[in-house]
């Protein structure tokens, strides 16, 4: 094999790539090979790194220098100091918010200091697309030793030790459903892989998904083992595309390596895999809503009792389990079940990957383990809020979840504490909010989500959300009405109560935790007729402040609408009968001389 | 066979038939919408759910598609499975007021109020015309589109069908818009002309204490309605 002194690590996770990382790569490769270095320098993409926020990110390998937010143009120069002078480039380096020394390394930054990385082990380490990488780093060792050495009860009694919990939101024993699948008699059974990630600003799956493909494929070959499958299938939304690609070529390469098919590894055992695209539904990642898009009818859920672990796809006994709940797989079998113990809470064990989204400096995804605290979380990986303002809420969990204030921000995150707050483990979305978020808006938003996304099976979640929607919509115009809240609430709980499955169940979560906590931002939209974030259109208007404006007429250029009147030098006036509140004019102020009234009671008109 | 309790009394099942299926066999009365005998179990309307469980850990089910289970314990009518079934038909009528089967319910149950905005849609989307349809006309000419509010009911792509034969089966088995309401002509969406008492029970007990576990229908402890 061929030796290298140095590798580059550019990062081609789908966040990355948006930035342009792979015009980096080529760059890089470009200037490398101009002045003949090829043979000492290799340049490899690898998953995604996490740290979203700063790419397009290059490591450089064995210093464990860490260079963010790179441009094509300074390619030249960080090849010519750090490579072949040997300096790096301090410029190119990250520079923690109200710190003015940047950190060279990797391992030192906040960000990744307080992570603890299983499922994301290889994450900006491997060339996703390379087998051969997987396995330098103790990839398939698993797979050879439940295979050869241990029994299909041994592998699931070893899963029901660990503790390991569904990572797709409900949180349900791994083993367990494993062990009632197991015992079935009915053949064929098959496995799936719950690839339909669909909350607004979660990514964990995708990452897993595009920077470790083998992992999950290992995780899928072991699970089939232990239950006696034979056939699997990955779901994944073609919304992914790098990630279908990268799991495409994952299983050729298995395929041609005799790690899947007939007789994998010599021991006789079969077992294959095949994709399969999702259109695109959010309710398709319930687990008998995504069996019938498998097997090509709508995605609509069912009831459960019988569960799919009796009867499943085309009635078969089958397993469904998350992207993340199969790359942990692995890793417990490797490591054993007394190490995955050791790790988490007593009733929530190992680590689980969190898309950190929002107003947050560092977004990006994290890998803590469980029972960290969300203050832990949002201040010390996330490094706080930017810009200097207020923590206001946390959604976890998806659309579904809840918001949780700041007085909570010393819970820790486990599946018992996150629900007993109001709020769920979800697959793993963390949104962070500031205070200029209007709660009451951001539950509206995500029961816009809901009543879209809703299959529209159940009365109580397609009318539910529909009327939920209706009457916070009307909140956030001014035109809700006290009893509003009390229908609200009933509205929810039923929701709650009365629908089929996990969507309907848990989407009355948004409005039960605004209310529970910022209830009285509620109150101010009703009583006061005012928004207190000054965020909902119809409660503000725009004014400027006659004291700071100069005169300097970029708000009227900015102006869509033509309604700032005023000469060069002198106070701008908006006139109020003709403004859209688009906030145009605030952006283009230099000023801060525009300002969102909000303080007095704003006639709705 | 399979023995659970239900509203209290000791009650045996075949394997693999429901809880509604159950319920019907002892007399115990339990309302439908979306469901038919004819039809396979839908789950839609959210009418027939039932509390099962027992403490603190109780759900509520839709009986139509939940399988019997050994030892269960179910409640047809306590004070969670009211207000759930109150709220669908509040939600319902606002879909659908015209329909006198959605009426008549509300009388039953005492739903003398809907405050949502009336969007006549005349239909609930309880599926009952698209399986009528697919699974005893063998025809699939309408089935449901789009998901969430978007959701209808329709021909594929809107165009007149080539398999349908207007047999008139949706027509025949539909809730909402064929039997209308003939009753006083209210401003409201609400005709609630039935409506003439319901059982104090719920007031003072979590289940109701009917005579003879028949629901409503005993008339011992039914009061006028308070208006």
């Amino acid at each position: 094999m061929k030796q290298y002194r140095s590798h580059l690590l550019v990062c081609a996770g789908t966040g990355c790539v948006s930035c342009g990382s792979f015009k980096i790569k080529e760059a890089l490769e470009k200037e490398i090979k101009k002045r003949n270095l090829q043979d000492e320098i290799q340049v490899v993409a690898t998953g995604c790194n996490g740290f979203c926020e700063r790419g397009p990110i290059v490591l450089v390998q064995p210093d464990g220098i860490f260079y963010q937010l790179l441009k094509v143009e300074d390619v030249p120069h960080l090849v010519e100091e750090h490579l072949v002078k040997g300096r790096p480039v301090k410029s190119l380096m990250y520079v923690p918010p109200a710190e003015k020394e940047p950190v060279p390394k990797m391992k030192d930054i906040e960000f990744f200091k307080h992570q603890r990385l299983i499922v994301l082990r290889n994450r900006g380490r491997i060339d996703p697309e390379k087998i051969e990488e997987y396995i330098a780093f103790d990839g398939y060792e698993a797979m050879g030793k439940a295979l050869s050495e241990m029994t299909p009860a041994a592998i699931v009694d070893e899963i029901l030790f660990s503790g390991l919990r569904g990572r797709g939101g409900a949180g349900f024993p791994t083993g367990k459903k494993w062990a009632a699948c197991a015992k079935e008699k009915a053949t064929p059974k098959y496995l799936i892989c719950n690839g339909d990630e669909g909350d607004p600003g979660a990514f964990m799956d995708r990452s897993v998904l595009e920077a470790d493909p083998h992992a999950v494929l290992e995780g899928m070959v072991i699970g089939a083992k232990a239950i006696g499958a034979s056939k699997g299938f990955i779901y994944i939304r073609h919304e992914y595309p790098l990630a279908l690609k990268r799991m495409a070529i994952a299983i050729d390469q298995a395929r041609e390596n005799g790690l899947l098919g007939q007789d994998i590894l010599g021991t006789g055992f079969a077992f294959d895999l095949e994709i399969v695209q999702g259109a695109g539904a959010f309710v398709s990642g319930e687990e008998t809503a995504l069996l019938a898009s498998v097997e090509g009818q709508i995605a609509m859920p069912r009831q459960r009792p019988p569960y799919p672990a009796r009867k499943g796809l085309w009635g078969q006994p089958t397993v469904i389990n998350n992207v993340e709940t199969w790359a942990t797989v692995p890793n417990i079998i490797r490591r054993g079940a007394d190490w995955f113990q050791g790790l988490g809470t007593e009733t929530s064990k190992g680590t689980k990957i969190f898309a950190l989204v929002g107003k947050i400096a560092n977004t990006g995804l994290v890998e803590v383990p469980m029972g960290i605290k969300l203050r832990d979380i949002v201040y010390g990986i996330g490094g706080g809020i930017p810009d200097k303002r207020d923590f206001k809420a946390i959604q976890i969990g998806g659309p579904s979840g809840g918001c949780l204030p700041a007085k909570l921000l010393d819970l820790p995150v486990d599946y018992e504490s996150l629900t007993a707050a109001g709020a769920m483990m979800g697959s793993g979305g963390m949104i962070v909010m500031d205070d200029k978020t209007c709660m009451v808006d951001v539950a509206k938003y995500f029961l816009n989500f809901l009543q879209d996304e809703s299959c529209g099976k159940c009365v109580s979640c397609r009318e539910g959300t529909q009327r939920m929607y209706e009457i916070v919509k009307g909140i956030t115009e001014g035109v809700g009405q006290e009893s509003d809240l009390d229908l609200l609430e009933e509205l929810a709980t039923v929701c709650k109560d009365a629908s089929m499955c996990g969507l309907g169940q848990t989407a009355g979560n948004p409005v039960l935790t605004t209310l529970r906590y910022f209830r009285h931002e509620y109150d101010a939209h009703i009583l006061d007729k005012r928004c207190p974030a000054g965020v909902c259109k119809k409660l503000i208007r725009y004014v400027v402040l006659a004291e700071k404006c100069t005169g300097c007429q970029s708000c009227k250029k900015a102006c869509p609408k033509d309604c700032i009147k005023g000469t060069l030098k002198d106070v701008h006036l908006i006139d109020q009968s003709n403004c859209i509140k688009c906030g145009a004019c605030k952006e283009a102020c230099r000023f801060e001389a525009i300002e969102e009234q909000r303080d007095e009671a704003i006639q709705v008109i | 066979m399979i023995t659970f309790r239900m509203n209290g009394l000791e009650v045996q099942a075949e394997e693999g038939s429901t809880l509604l299926e159950t319920a019907k066999f002892y007399g115990l009365e339990i309302p439908t919408l979306c469901h038919n005998d004819g039809l396979t179990p839908f789950g839609g309307c959210r009418l027939c759910v039932v509390e099962i469980g027992e403490g603190l850990r109780t759900k509520l089910v839709s009986s139509c598609t939940y399988p019997v289970e050994e030892g269960l314990v179910v409640r047809t009518d306590s004070a969670r499975v009211w207000k759930s079934r109150r709220m669908m038909i509040e939600l319902m009528l606002a879909m659908a007021p015209g329909s006198k089967i959605l009426q008549d319910m509300a009388s039953q149950f005492g739903v003398t109020q809907v405050r949502f905005k009336v969007r006549d849609t005349e239909c609930v989307m309880c599926g009952l015309c698209t399986r009528i349809c697919a699974e005893q006309m063998d025809a699939e000419a309408i089935g449901f589109q789009n998901r969430g509010h978007k959701r209808k009911i329709s021909t594929p792509f809107d165009m007149r069908s080539d398999v349908c034969r207007l047999c008139g089966a949706c027509m025949y088995i539909c809730p909402a818009c064929q039997l209308r309401c003939q009753g006083p002509q209210a401003d409201t969406a609400l005709c609630n002309g039935c409506l003439t008492m319901e059982p104090s029970c719920l007031d003072h007990y979590d289940d109701l204490q009917c005579w003879m576990y028949d629901a409503g229908r005993c008339g011992t402890c039914v009061q006028e309605k308070k208006s």
